[in-house]
């Protein structure tokens, strides 16, 4: 077809037109699921990383910090037994990292488990994987080094994804000092 | 069938293969492909957006001015790819994290535009679908291949479950970087001494 | 992150060609010549840093205040094609020197995935206006290295193409070059963070 300004104009909007059209119609139609994936994550890593409880963790949250920390206390007969943490880093190689982690009362942390993450495809992805988030269970956030064995800490990098792995340290740690802080409050209160 | 409809579909597959013979599409091919699963995801995610993109320029390329040709077919791309990514964050949301930023970046993958620009602009409906079918099959199989051979060397497993003894070490070399390339260096090898040797 | 690190990390340590696989068509395609080869670094790093500050303004100003974040895949293509449309025309209008030396590659850009990946990444990082543009244009040095280098090994390799076995003229040497090539910058992930 021979192009005229008022043909290209014409073309060029309706193109335009029926594609953010199109793009609207699948956003609002997927916005649903996908709000609930995310969240229905959340909640299992919640449910997953907490031991023993009968309440609902997700009802009592409470933020820490101001580094957008949030800690789900688990309980069992009104005592909390351990505490679920919500935590993220920037630092990430694609961006931004989140984890829930879990701690016990005592400290002890029995895991965590990525949310959200953008890491390299088979490289920086690997800190979602047992090998590398296996090396946290039974640190405790009192007395142990949460840093990589090249930085004099406890925890070996995912080999070729230093990055992604601190990131996923620098989340750690803030999760470490706002459990501190929430377990110092407990122990204040009782 | 029609014979040409056969070889429309069939070009794309072998003879014309966008990885092995025509290099296309590189970005995708090597950097997703640590694994058989995320070949195959890239691989069908690509194959759709190229049916979509196909099936629609063929129909309207009759409407669309020669001068903004290339913006308009851009535009159409970039929806169908916008697309998936939306609806396979809602329905595949462990893939979709996986192959993260490789799914935007199908918009500039050169297989679609080439094959926009060079068969679904000048074929009707029916044979750009066969096209892109082909060419998409093409594409799949090509970047499962790779994912397979260097999840299997690289990982000792296949499609995530593990075949090696816990203290056997497989060559780590494969799923990194430089893997990719050799991967893909040793497939086109073997591809070549099959396709040639006919 | 400091922006030297942004720097070191982009250029050396996780290159974007060489571990990132952004950018690879023009890696691979023109690279034949050291000549063709800085010419098309230049246009990419010319085209990379306008793009990322067009990109990351259309974002914060444009798509964020009205929840339209979901579209940024088609508005990014679109911007960085019609701003590979004008730099052309501006450059020839111009510097019909510089015309000369970039013109053959500027249209290749738009669909060079480097130019998209970094305008989404610089996005996904939350990287601040003067963090992107540092960002995009280390990684379009990091570019120019990877494909000088590049076209270095391969005029080298054209020289005693004929001694090759068979089997591995064309693609396989090129990309077992290029492997060899990305081994090399792995030796540099141990620098920062």
């Amino acid at each position: 077809m021979k192009s005229n300004l008022f043909n290209m104009i014409a073309v060029l909007l309706v193109v335009a037109v029926c594609s953010a059209v199109s793009i609207g119609y699948v956003y609002e139609l997927t916005s649903e699921p996908i709000a609930e994936a995310k969240k229905a994550k959340i909640v299992a890593a919640i449910k997953e990383m907490v031991k023993n409880f009968d309440n609902n963790p997700l009802e009592e949250k409470t933020t820490i910090g101001t580094d957008g920390v949030v800690l789900y206390p688990a309980r069992e007969e009104g005592n909390i037994t351990s505490v679920a943490v919500e935590t993220s880093s920037s630092q990430g190689f694609g961006g931004k990292i989140e984890l829930i982690m879990g701690i016990l009362t005592d400290g002890t942390v029995t895991g965590y488990k990525i949310t959200q993450q953008n890491e390299t495809p088979g490289l920086g992805s690997k800190v979602t994987e047992a090998a590398f988030s296996k090396q946290f269970v039974g640190l405790n956030t009192h007395n142990s080094n949460f840093s990589l064995k090249k930085d004099g800490g406890e925890i070996d990098a995912v080999t070729g994804a230093t990055i992604s792995s601190r990131a996923v340290i620098d989340a750690v740690k803030k999760a470490v000092a706002a459990y501190n802080n929430f377990a110092g409050a407990i122990d204040n209160e009782q | 069938m029609s014979s040409k409809t056969w070889n429309n579909l069939t070009r794309g597959v072998v003879r014309e293969n966008p990885v092995f013979v025509m290099m296309l599409g590189m970005c995708p091919t090597l950097g997703v492909t640590t694994s058989l699963q995320n070949g195959l995801g890239m691989g069908l995610a690509t194959m759709f957006v190229l049916m979509m993109s196909n099936m629609v320029i063929s129909l309207v390329k009759n409407l669309i001015p020669n001068m903004v040709r290339i913006p308009c077919y851009i535009v159409m791309i970039a929806s169908f790819v916008t697309i998936i990514n939306l609806l396979m964050e809602a329905y595949l949301p462990a893939l979709h994290e996986q192959l993260g930023i490789y799914i935007p970046l199908i918009v500039v993958n050169c297989i679609i535009l080439g094959r926009a620009e060079a068969f679904a602009s000048k074929n009707n409906i029916w044979y750009s679908l066969m096209d892109a079918i082909g060419m998409g099959l093409g594409f799949t199989l090509a970047l499962a291949l790779l994912g397979g051979v260097r999840e299997i060397f690289g990982a000792g497993s296949l499609f995530g479950v593990p075949f090696l003894s816990q203290d056997a070490y497989p060559i780590l070399l494969f799923i990194m970087p430089p893997g990719a390339f050799l991967a893909l260096a040793g497939l086109i090898m073997v591809f070549n001494k099959i396709v040639g040797a006919k | 992150m400091s922006i030297a690190m942004i720097f070191i990390s982009a250029i050396l340590v996780n290159n974007i060609v060489l571990s990132q696989f952004l950018g690879i068509c023009p890696f691979l395609g023109v690279s034949k010549k050291i000549s063709t080869a800085v010419g098309m670094g230049m246009a990419v790093m010319f085209v990379m840093t306008i793009a990322s500050i067009a990109t990351w303004l259309v974002y914060y100003k444009l798509l964020q205040p009205h929840g339209l974040e979901f579209m940024n895949t088609v508005v990014f293509i679109l911007v960085i094609a019609s701003l590979v449309q004008m730099v052309e025309i501006v450059i020839k209008k111009s510097s019909p020197a510089l015309y000369q030396a970039l013109g053959i590659f500027l249209p290749l850009i738009t669909t060079n995935c480097a130019v998209l990946g970094v305008a989404i990444l610089a996005i996904q990082k939350e990287y601040s206006l003067t963090e992107a543009v540092c960002f995009s244009l280390a990684n379009a040095i990091g570019f120019t290295l990877a494909i000088v280098l590049f076209a270095g090994i391969r005029e080298r390799i054209n020289m005693i193409a004929g001694d090759l076995p068979k089997a591995v003229r064309g693609a396989p040497i090129v990309l077992i070059a290029a492997a060899i090539l990305s081994l090399a910058f792995m030796g540099f992930s141990g620098i920062g963070r």
